[in-house]
């Protein structure tokens, strides 16, 4: 079981990887007026078909044949709905696919946001050849990082280079400490 | 704040560098399974810890990769080690810690730490 919201949003996310995306974009949004956290991860990989949409949410579903069971989504279906949020995957064969999921942010049953950073940069070290437009928005605050900018400035210096790799944890991590004041969500 | 004036400032060190690292496929990679069993079981830690290690040290010609579930969830979070020229070594179970041992003991010194290798019964 997963213990953190950004541990369920690696996993999701890697479900964009494997789908072929080149675009990558991941939304985390905590607004306390409204008590709400939403998370949006928006890919435009292979997507899927109606059938695979139907039940993609069922654990014993699953497209791959090492086990036969999927339990990525359903865990992460559960998370938002245990919190009184909800949860929607929006997907369209050869276009991309869009998973929302919206938690309760003061429920007692939310799981921590945990170590969103390291997710972030997992994702955008790990995968050079797709884009990561990473948005973290806390009340009215936000910062955006999109890797075409880091790549555009890096040519073909790698992301895994250990100063380059560095910088973007940094800069991810000072540009969220920015936005919510070091507040743990 | 980091700007991406300071990310100009590493590049330029970089290409000013002798022999600055290209990704080749003579290398060694360390390839860490990121599924739902590995990311559930523990595999983001670890995998921090094979990237910040490898920088630490400042071991050259080393990749910290990913891949899927292999069908061995019970075993996660399993890493591979592929060197050229040698056979695959697998971890099993593996957290932050032993993934500083492993830096140590093996990628550096070259010895492979029997005692975290998989043991399929």
């Amino acid at each position: 079981m997963m213990t953190e919201i950004s541990l369920n949003i690696l996993d999701i996310a890697q479900n964009s990887v494997r789908a072929g995306a080149k675009l990558i974009k991941i939304g985390v949004c905590a607004d306390r007026k409204k008590d709400k956290l939403t998370v949006i991860i928006e890919d435009n990989g292979s997507g899927m078909t109606k059938e695979q949409l139907e039940s993609v949410a069922d654990p014993f579903f699953t497209t791959r044949t090492t086990r036969k069971v999927g339990l990525g989504v359903s865990f992460y279906k559960l998370a938002a709905e245990n919190t009184g949020g909800t949860f929607r995957i929006d997907s369209e064969s050869g276009k991309g696919t869009t998973v929302e999921a919206v938690f309760g942010l003061s429920h007692i049953d939310r799981m921590p946001l945990g170590d969103i950073t390291a997710t972030i940069h997992s994702l955008i070290i790990l995968n050079q050849d797709i884009d990561f437009i990473y948005t973290y928005q806390f009340d009215e605050k936000s910062f955006t990082v999109d890797t075409r900018e880091f790549s555009a400035v890096l040519g073909d210096v790698p992301f895994d280079t250990p100063e380059v790799s560095k910088f973007i944890h940094d800069y991810l991590s000072e540009n969220k400490t920015e936005v919510d004041g070091g507040i743990i969500l | 704040m980091k700007s991406l004036a300071e990310l100009k400032a590493i590049k330029d060190k970089m290409q000013n560098q002798v022999g600055v690292r290209i990704e080749n496929e003579c290398g060694t990679r360390i390839v860490v399974g990121m599924a739902t069993c590995g990311i559930a079981a523990g595999a983001r830690p670890v995998l921090n810890a094979f990237v910040n290690g490898v920088a630490d040290k400042k071991l050259e010609n080393i990749t910290v990769t990913q891949t899927g579930c292999i069908g061995l969830c019970q075993y996660e979070p399993i890493v591979e080690i592929h060197e050229p020229g040698k056979e695959k070594v697998t971890y099993a179970k593996m957290t932050a810690e032993k993934a500083m041992e492993v830096v140590e003991q093996h990628l550096v010194r070259g010895q492979v730490v029997k005692e975290y290798l998989i043991d399929i019964k």
